[in-house]
């Protein structure tokens, strides 16, 4: 529990991080924002940075603005926040209802949500629902501002799109609409609550059929996934509890067991299964709200 | 005074749930634990432990850790050899047939698991230490390793220890195989099944650690540790270290919880004293977190076989049971007992059966060393019985409620005799398990069962019921146990002894040999001593053995003993106390001794309350001694050793109710009642925080928990990031509620509690899934019941498997 010894910095803007950045780009560098996964890993020894660069104090990039159709959350906007926003459960379901399955209190108080995008860990839970929410992942680099889609933004475990020095400073998530509905379901990891399997989903509807559909799964192969299959099946099917239990059968057409996550927390085969229930259960839920709610509007 | 308050205050006395009286302290951060301990010019010590599990090492280098700025000093083994340290920890529990093998406190020539001590560092701060470790470099040569037990009995397994080539670190057994057969030939069926009771790691909420302090003048050594038998650990360490006993001494501070842990004999706390001795400075060692998991001896680990044979009416006619433990790469110096002699004489738990055959061998495997851990051999003994008892009603078709009240021991067979030479000494286990069935309202959970599954909802009902032995131990115990060898490491009985002191004031100091972690004592042990003189709780300062150089001799808080032996001890103290009281209140009152009574803290004439002396009052006259009787020493203080005719012997009536998704595997415990026996209850606060924390680690051991490690030994589940320890949230409501029936022999009718919480809930879980799987015929789950055990079982059951 005694991390190697490394230099710190504090910096008080995004231009200093970046500068920081360049100006250690030969040593080993790591940005240090709630800390919950770093932090572990630095004591264990698991990671040495020769550089800590402190950035929770970049005021800018804290908090949740809401501009026309979307819904912006600043990257070191704390899971707290997200989850006690009555505004983002209702523009952006699945993001608050994944955020809100995090860890418990002392880590939701800490940790950010930009953070954990970054880290890309396998079995967290907000990737999948900024995958399937159609985010636009920000980031700043000296060169200036560029935008990612999720589509392109979660690379392999623990890799992402953003280029070494480059630093995360939004998401932009587009709003549900009307007759819209998301969720999000999990199996949690015993020892850590993290997501064994996690499905987020957002429905897109008339309040009858479904449009269009993303359905995005944590937990299961090394990076959060897109089930298109399931999509597929869902687009222009009736909006009923039959739908979602259908379109679950698709979930392993381009999943080989074989190539899901097998490790001391479940086998790959535990993981299929699972898979095809949560995917099962979320498109239910994400149904039965969307149904509750063009009920609501007529 | 206080002790006219104490006549009047009901709320202080044995029995009632008065609040913690440690809790303030410890609560509000003024605990005083091992790394809160500072010296002058203290340096830290940092173990550096095997990667490996099984390697011959070729070359040590300590140079460059040594070089680095801020480092004293590295050692490995030669350095303690040099320094002529024996440094072979022995094995103090110990059965006949059993091989001395190496247990050196750095690895000699050879590692045998992950996370053997190699080396150390010592440093100004642990931060350089800990880098400096990094530095040591090892030249290795791994060899090949074997994990599970029963590949380790096989003749081309790879072999440990030279001179133990069959890998067979000891055997034993007990009861009679003739009469098993017999048994097994005669009766109408028969059950059997084979299971794994799955390695754990304690965690402790505090990792061990220790402070180390020597004074080269006097050569007295210090030693700051966390520790449940502090008399035990300063004996051998005189032997493993080689320094006079006289010339140490151990002191425990609080203690962050230990179950079991603490009361083993390790390498780091001796370490660090001969860290201290070498370098002439007091030395801190304070293990990691991921250290622990890898040092600190683990629990169960065994493999099991039972069979239980039966008549088709339900009754029991024998039992058998074969173990083979992993008990890891070094000989526990409490290694021998798990799979042995605290297993056996449990295996009739709570019914009449008449023939019982026990035989167990602990192999050497490439592991953490494995050791009594809360449930100790007791939890496998109920594990497997209880799952034979739901085996062979279901065998039977028979309610297994119904199928254990035909074979409990009844209420008036007590004291009883088991077929395993065990005498218990009370209980009703009818009642127990009756009270839970009530709770529970069981008649009408079964409908509610049968109606679910209609819907494909799938309910059970597991009961697991278990008996408990405490009170360690009558001084008769020790010959099986070993101890009373002449060349034993420990050479001791577990008899307790305590000494009251009541001042001038009336306020009462007194010392106990209990060396309490958790448990309460401070507050039990001051009950007892307030309801037997009507003193008030506050008033009564408790002294445990937990300095061995300045509290009275003791034999530490292991296998259930704090009430029972602490509070029985500490009760006869008390009496001889009155009884000196008693002679001195009769001479100030002018009657003969006979004619005194003593009720709530006051002497007075039979048939004339009115004039009285008070303890306070004859504590005064004690210490005057100006008005005693002629032939009496001055002073108000009792001295007492108690020696138990027999151990304790407390049950539990456990009943889980889980609803199982199939779907997902997903297991979820609906309500878990715990009817605890044990005996007089001093305090039921914390008799219930007792059984609470232990359900929850039956909970873990059913659900979670397991050390799991590669084909190569290393440990997979290293941290609590991979380790499953149950999360509040993941725990139920439990009701806890208890029947009585005293210890007949035990001066305050107390039994154990300390255990019992973690030996109900495995069978109680396991056999309440496998009743809710009963419809897809799953007749044996293996713990923990993880998604994996439960989809794979409903996978298999599907393709008829």
């Amino acid at each position: 529990m005694y991390p190697a010894p490394f230099e710190y910095y504090r910096a008080d803007s995004v231009r200093e991080v970046l500068e920081l950045l360049e100006d250690h780009a030969d040593e080993e560098t790591e940005l240090l924002a709630g800390g919950h996964a770093l932090l572990p890993r630095m004591k264990m020894r698991q990671d040495s940075p020769d550089v800590l660069i402190d950035i929770n104090e970049l005021d800018d990039i804290i908090g949740i603005g809401h501009d026309g159709g979307e819904t912006i959350f600043g990257a070191l906007t704390r899971y707290v926040d997200i989850v006690d926003s009555d505004r983002v459960w209702e523009d952006c379901t699945p993001i608050a209802e994944a955020t809100a399955t995090i860890g418990d209190v002392q880590v939701r108080n800490m940790g950010t949500i930009g953070g954990n995008i970054a880290h890309s860990n396998p079995a967290s839970d907000p990737p999948a629902a900024v995958l399937a929410s159609n985010a636009q992942i920000v980031c700043q680099g000296l060169d200036g501002e560029r935008e990612i889609n999720a589509d392109d933004f979660f690379v392999d475990a623990y890799s992402t799109a953003l280029k070494e020095h480059e630093l995360l400073t939004r998401i932009h998530v587009p709003n549900l609409e009307k007759n819209d509905a998301g969720a999000y379901v999990k199996h949690p990891i015993p020892s850590t609550g993290s997501a064994l399997i996690g499905v987020a989903t957002i429905l897109h509807t008339d309040g009858e059929a479904i449009e269009s559909a993303r359905v995005a799964v944590n937990g299961a192969m090394d990076h959060t996934i897109r089930l298109e299959p399931v999509e597929e099946a869902l687009t222009d099917e009736p909006l009923e509890a039959n739908t979602a239990v259908s379109a679950a059968d698709h979930v392993t057409n381009n999943l080989e067991v074989g190539m899901l996550q097998d490790d001391i927390h479940a086998s790959n085969g535990s993981r299929a299964k699972l898979l095809e229930e949560y995917a099962e259960r979320a498109l239910a839920i994400a149904v039965d709200r969307a149904l509750d709610s063009s009920k609501a509007m007529t | 005074m206080t002790s006219e308050r104490a006549q009047k205050d009901e709320e202080h006395v044995f029995g009632s749930a008065i609040d913690r009286q440690e809790d303030p302290r410890l609560l509000t951060g003024r605990g005083t634990y091992i790394d809160d301990i500072q010296k002058p010019r203290m340096v830290h010590m940092a173990i550096l432990r095997s990667p490996h599990a099984h390697a011959q090492i070729n070359n040590i280098d300590t140079n460059a850790a040594e070089a680095m700025e801020g480092v004293l000093a590295a050692y490995t083994w030669d350095d303690l050899e040099a320094a002529g340290v024996p440094g072979n920890i022995p094995s103090i529990y110990n059965v006949p047939d059993q091989q001395d093998a190496d247990h050196p406190v750095l690895a000699r020539e050879k590692v045998r698991y992950q996370g053997k001590p190699v080396a150390v560092v010592i440093a100004e701060d642990r931060y350089i230490a800990h880098d400096a470790r990094e530095l040591i470099d090892i030249d290795y040569q791994p060899l090949e390793a074997v994990v599970d037990p029963i590949e380790a009995t096989k003749t081309d397994a790879p072999t440990l220890h030279e001179n133990v080539e069959d890998n067979v670190a000891f055997t034993w057994e007990v009861g009679d195989s003739d009469a098993v057969d017999e048994a097994f030939a005669d009766a109408d069926r028969t059950v059997g099944f084979e299971s794994v009771n799955q390695r754990l790691v304690p965690n402790a909420m505090e990792p061990r650690g220790a402070v180390a302090e020597f004074d080269a003048v006097t050569e007295e050594l210090t030693v700051h540790m966390g520790s449940q038998n502090p008399f035990d650990h300063e004996e051998i360490m005189s032997k493993v270290l080689g320094h006079p006993k006289g010339r140490i001494r151990i002191v425990v501070p609080d203690v962050g919880g230990a179950f079991g842990s603490k009361s083993m004999y390790y390498p780091g706390e001796t370490l660090t004293a001969f860290c201290a001795k070498q370098l002439d400075r007091p030395v801190k060692w304070v293990e990691t977190r991921s250290g622990a998991f890898k040092s600190d001896e683990q629990g169960r680990g065994q493999v099991i076989e039972g069979e239980l044979a039966v008549d088709e009416d339900g009754t029991i006619r024998g039992l058998q049971v074969k173990t083979t433990a992993g008990i890891g790469g070094d000989l526990s110096s409490k290694g021998v007992v798990a799979p042995t002699t605290t297993f056996a004489p449990l295996l009739s738990q709570q019914y009449e059966i008449p023939a019982i055959h026990f035989q167990s061998r602990g192999m050497f495997t490439n592991a953490v060393p494995t050791a009594p851990y809360r449930g100790v051999g007791m939890a496998e003994s109920a594990f497997t019985v209880e799952r034979l008892m739901a085996l062979a009603a279901r065998e039977l078709d028979m309610d297994p409620a119904e199928f254990r009240q035909k074979n409990f021991i009844p209420s008036e067979a007590f004291p009883y005799e088991t077929a395993v030479g065990s005498f218990y000494d009370s209980g009703d286990y009818e009642a127990g398990l009756d009270k839970a069935l009530d709770l529970v309202d069981y008649e009408e959970l079964r409908e509610r069962q049968t109606a679910l599954r209609e819907e494909g909802r799938y309910l059970g009902i597991g009961i697991g019921c278990f008996v408990v032995a405490g009170g360690f131990a009558p001084s008769a115990a020790s010959e099986m146990l070993g101890l009373t060898d002449p060349d034993a490491a420990v050479r001791k009985s577990f008899w307790e002894s305590s000494t009251i002191r009541v001042h001038e004031t009336g306020e009462v100091t007194a010392y106990c040999g209990t060396a309490s972690h958790g448990q309460g004592s401070e507050t039990t042990h001051a009950q007892v001593i307030a309801d037997t003189l009507g003193v008030s709780v506050e008033d009564v300062e408790i002294i445990e053995g937990k300095d061995t150089k300045n509290a009275p001799y003791g034999t530490g808080t292991v296998g259930d003993r704090g009430a029972s032996m602490g509070g029985g001890a500490l009760a006869k103290s008390a009496e001889k106390v009155i009884d000196k009281a008693r002679r001195i209140a009769a001479n100030q009152l002018e009657v003969a001794e006979e004619d005194v009574e003593f009720e709530d803290g006051e002497f007075f004439i039979r048939g004339a309350p009115g004039k009285s002396v008070t303890l306070q009052e004859a504590a005064d006259q004690s210490y005057l001694a100006t008005n005693i009787p002629e032939d009496m020493e001055p002073g108000l203080e009792a001295t007492s050793y108690y020696d138990p005719a027999n151990m304790t012997w407390a049950s539990g009536s456990y009943v889980a109710i889980v609803e199982v998704d199939t779907q997902i595997g997903k297991i979820d415990i609906k309500r878990f009642v715990a009817i605890d026996d044990c005996g007089k209850q001093i305090n039921p606060k914390i008799v219930e925080g007792q059984v609470h924390g232990g359900v929850v680690q039956g909970i873990g051991q059913a659900l979670y928990e397991e050390a799991i490690y590669d084909k190569d030994g290393s440990l997979l589940t290293e941290s609590l990031q991979d380790y499953p320890v149950p999360k509040a949230a993941q725990v139920p409501r439990i009701d806890v509620d208890s029947t009585v029936t005293p210890s007949p022999h035990n001066p305050i009718g107390a039994k154990g509690i300390g255990h019992s919480g973690a030996v109900g809930p495995q069978p109680a879980i396991v056999n309440a899934v496998t009743d809710a799987l009963q419809p897809f015929g799953i007749e044996h789950l293996e713990m923990p019941l993880t998604v994996d055990t439960v989809l794979q079982a409903l996978h298999d059951a599907e393709e008829g498997l």
